[in-house]
């Protein structure tokens, strides 16, 4: 009980942060519109308004704060207006319509699981390469650390040109590109577990005279996994991430990432605000499922 | 009767940042068929070395090693030896029964066999009924009873344990070197027992192996005079106590000179 509290006491702090921080964010705005409608604000001079900052402006117009709420393109929208956008184009729009949340959302998690896989896939098999071979350790190693130190923002729309041209588009660039995030993790992850078993482990499956492959698949798989899902919790959030930058620079027409763009081009911060919402929450639960598949296989394996 | 181990002139030498550490220096063993030998000694006496040249897991740097008349590693290969370390070492994620599954699984044992051989070795170690528990479910001892059970487990008639029972306390350790010395006589194995303990060593063994460090060298071997019938009474017997004595007065004059 108490637990929840706290959690509540957590969530109301931040929504009144935010509505706090939405007055003088949009106050600005608020007293042109209130300006135009007859109303008298002060200062009355448009210029001297602009020299101001925000928080004098609400402490001088008292009466313009309820509408800092409520303006259709605010700086910040509210998170009320937030959550109406987000009820409007989850629930009340027809999931086939090109403004329907659920529809753009789908778009970019189909990606995101499809660069998942790859990314896991490729992950997995770089980590036993790596703790097999000392060459692989010594090669592959340096470069996978590289390859997260440039900026994917910057590499995004070199893949998408490079696959382009040789004519690949559609789901396969942005799931790359998710993919390029998250094989990393799974990458240390998975090292990282497949070399738990300490020596005194390998030393018996030596008096056993086992070979590679059974210590493998009897010791080094199965120790590794409480770290293949710590990975794997962290790769797909990164994989989601991938896929919204994925997105922007094909100017694309559908997904999350295309909302974000669309919105920023249009002025539409409710908008922005709800797509980036709807990928929270659309991590939030990746990862929780990832949590409860975590949860039923280890306690299978005995473990938890 | 040929011997099982035989160790001559035996050498081991670790080069380190300090400079060499000759964990070993000419060591010279026979261990015989059916025997139970102790290794005792401070640590760093290269007791825990030795065995683990034997099992083939080190490498001597000179002299000569054999093990059923091979090569440790041949021997190894050929599964000459079961062997149980300090700490139980079972895996999380099996059961007791299918962690004394895993040398069977691995050796290419059938499904039939391998549920026969788990059931006879959890007898043998008196954990019938437990098989199906995690190891977490189990007391450290029992853990490392099941860890024996594992050993066990296939057809080897070596047997290698490096300070088995280190971790467990007194009472518990009392128990399982009675059990040990049960099962010794029930399945006639050669066994190898290395450990810290002069009761227990005196306790278990037909001969004990004193040792010293640096460099690690054997300093006496001591045949035992008890009989291979020993009730836990034994260790308050005259012989006993003599024994127990001159093991100790081995271990005094290993380090009289350092």
């Amino acid at each position: 009980m108490r637990q929840v509290l706290a959690v509540l006491a957590v969530v109301a702090a931040i929504v009144g942060l935010w509505y706090l921080a939405c007055i003088p964010m949009n106050m600005q705005g608020v007293l042109v519109e209130a300006e135009r409608a007859g109303a008298q604000v002060s200062p009355p001079e448009a210029a001297a308004r602009r020299e101001m900052g925000g928080v004098s402006l609400a402490l001088r117009n008292g009466f313009a704060i309820p509408a800092t709420w409520a303006q259709e393109r605010p700086r910040l929208p509210a998170p009320h207006q937030v959550a109406v956008e987000l009820w409007e184009t989850t629930i009340d729009k027809k999931i086939t319509s090109k403004r329907s949340l659920v529809y753009h959302g789908w778009v970019t998690l189909s990606a995101t699981l499809l660069g998942f896989a790859i990314g896991t896939g490729l992950g997995v098999l770089l980590a036993v390469g790596i703790v097999h071979s000392r060459v692989m350790d010594m090669s592959v190693m340096p470069w996978a650390i590289v390859s997260q130190t440039i900026p994917i923002i910057a590499l995004a729309p070199m893949i998408i040109v490079v696959l382009y041209s040789v004519g690949v588009q559609g789901i396969i660039p942005k799931a790359v590109i998710s993919a390029y995030l998250s094989f990393f993790s799974v990458v240390v992850g998975m090292v990282k577990g497949l070399r738990s078993p300490d020596a005194m482990q390998l030393d018996l499956l030596r008096t056993y005279n086992a070979s590679k492959g059974q210590t493998f698949w009897k010791l080094r798989l199965p120790a590794s996994m409480p770290y293949l899902f710590a990975s794997l919790k962290i790769g797909i959030a990164a994989s989601l991430v991938g896929a919204i930058v994925g997105e922007l620079p094909t100017g694309a027409v559908a997904g999350l990432g295309a909302r974000l763009l669309a919105g920023s081009y249009y002025g539409q911060t409710v908008q922005i605000w709800s797509a980036l919402f709807g990928a929270a929450i659309l991590a939030a639960c990746l990862v929780g499922l990832l949590g409860l598949i975590e949860k039923m296989v280890l306690k299978r394996m005995g473990m938890a | 009767m040929s011997s099982v181990v035989s160790a001559r002139g035996l050498n081991l030498t670790f080069q380190t940042s300090d400079g060499p550490v000759h964990a070993l220096k000419n060591v010279n063993l026979e261990i015989e068929k059916g025997d139970f030998v102790s290794f005792i000694g401070p640590s760093g006496c290269g007791k825990t070395t030795f065995l683990r040249c034997i099992a083939a897991l080190e490498q001597p740097t000179g002299g000569s090693l054999s093990v059923n008349g091979m090569t440790p590693d041949e021997a190894r290969r050929n599964r000459a030896y079961g062997y149980v370390f300090q700490a139980a070492g079972l895996y999380p994620w099996r059961t007791i029964a299918r962690n004394i599954k895993l040398p069977l699984e691995i050796m290419g044992y059938t499904r039939e066999e391998q549920e026969d051989r788990v059931r006879k070795v959890l007898d043998l170690v008196d954990l019938a009924g437990f098989g199906g528990k995690y190891p977490w479910q189990l007391s450290g001892g029992m853990q490392q009873r099941a860890s024996i059970a594992r050993a066990l487990a296939f057809d080897a008639d070596i047997l290698l344990m490096d300070e088995p029972f280190g971790a467990l306390d007194e009472i518990v350790r009392d128990h399982l070197n009675e059990q040990l010395l049960a099962l010794w006589a029930r399945t006639g194995k050669t066994i190898g027992f290395v450990t810290h303990s002069i009761p227990e060593a005196v306790y278990l063994s037909t001969r004990i192996v004193v040792m010293s460090p640096r460099p690690g060298r054997i300093t006496d071997v001591i045949e035992s005079p008890l009989p291979r019938e020993r009730p836990l009474g034994i260790r308050d017997s005259k012989a006993f106590i003599e024994v127990a004595h001159r093991v100790r007065e081995g271990l005094r004059a290993g380090h009289s000179d350092d």
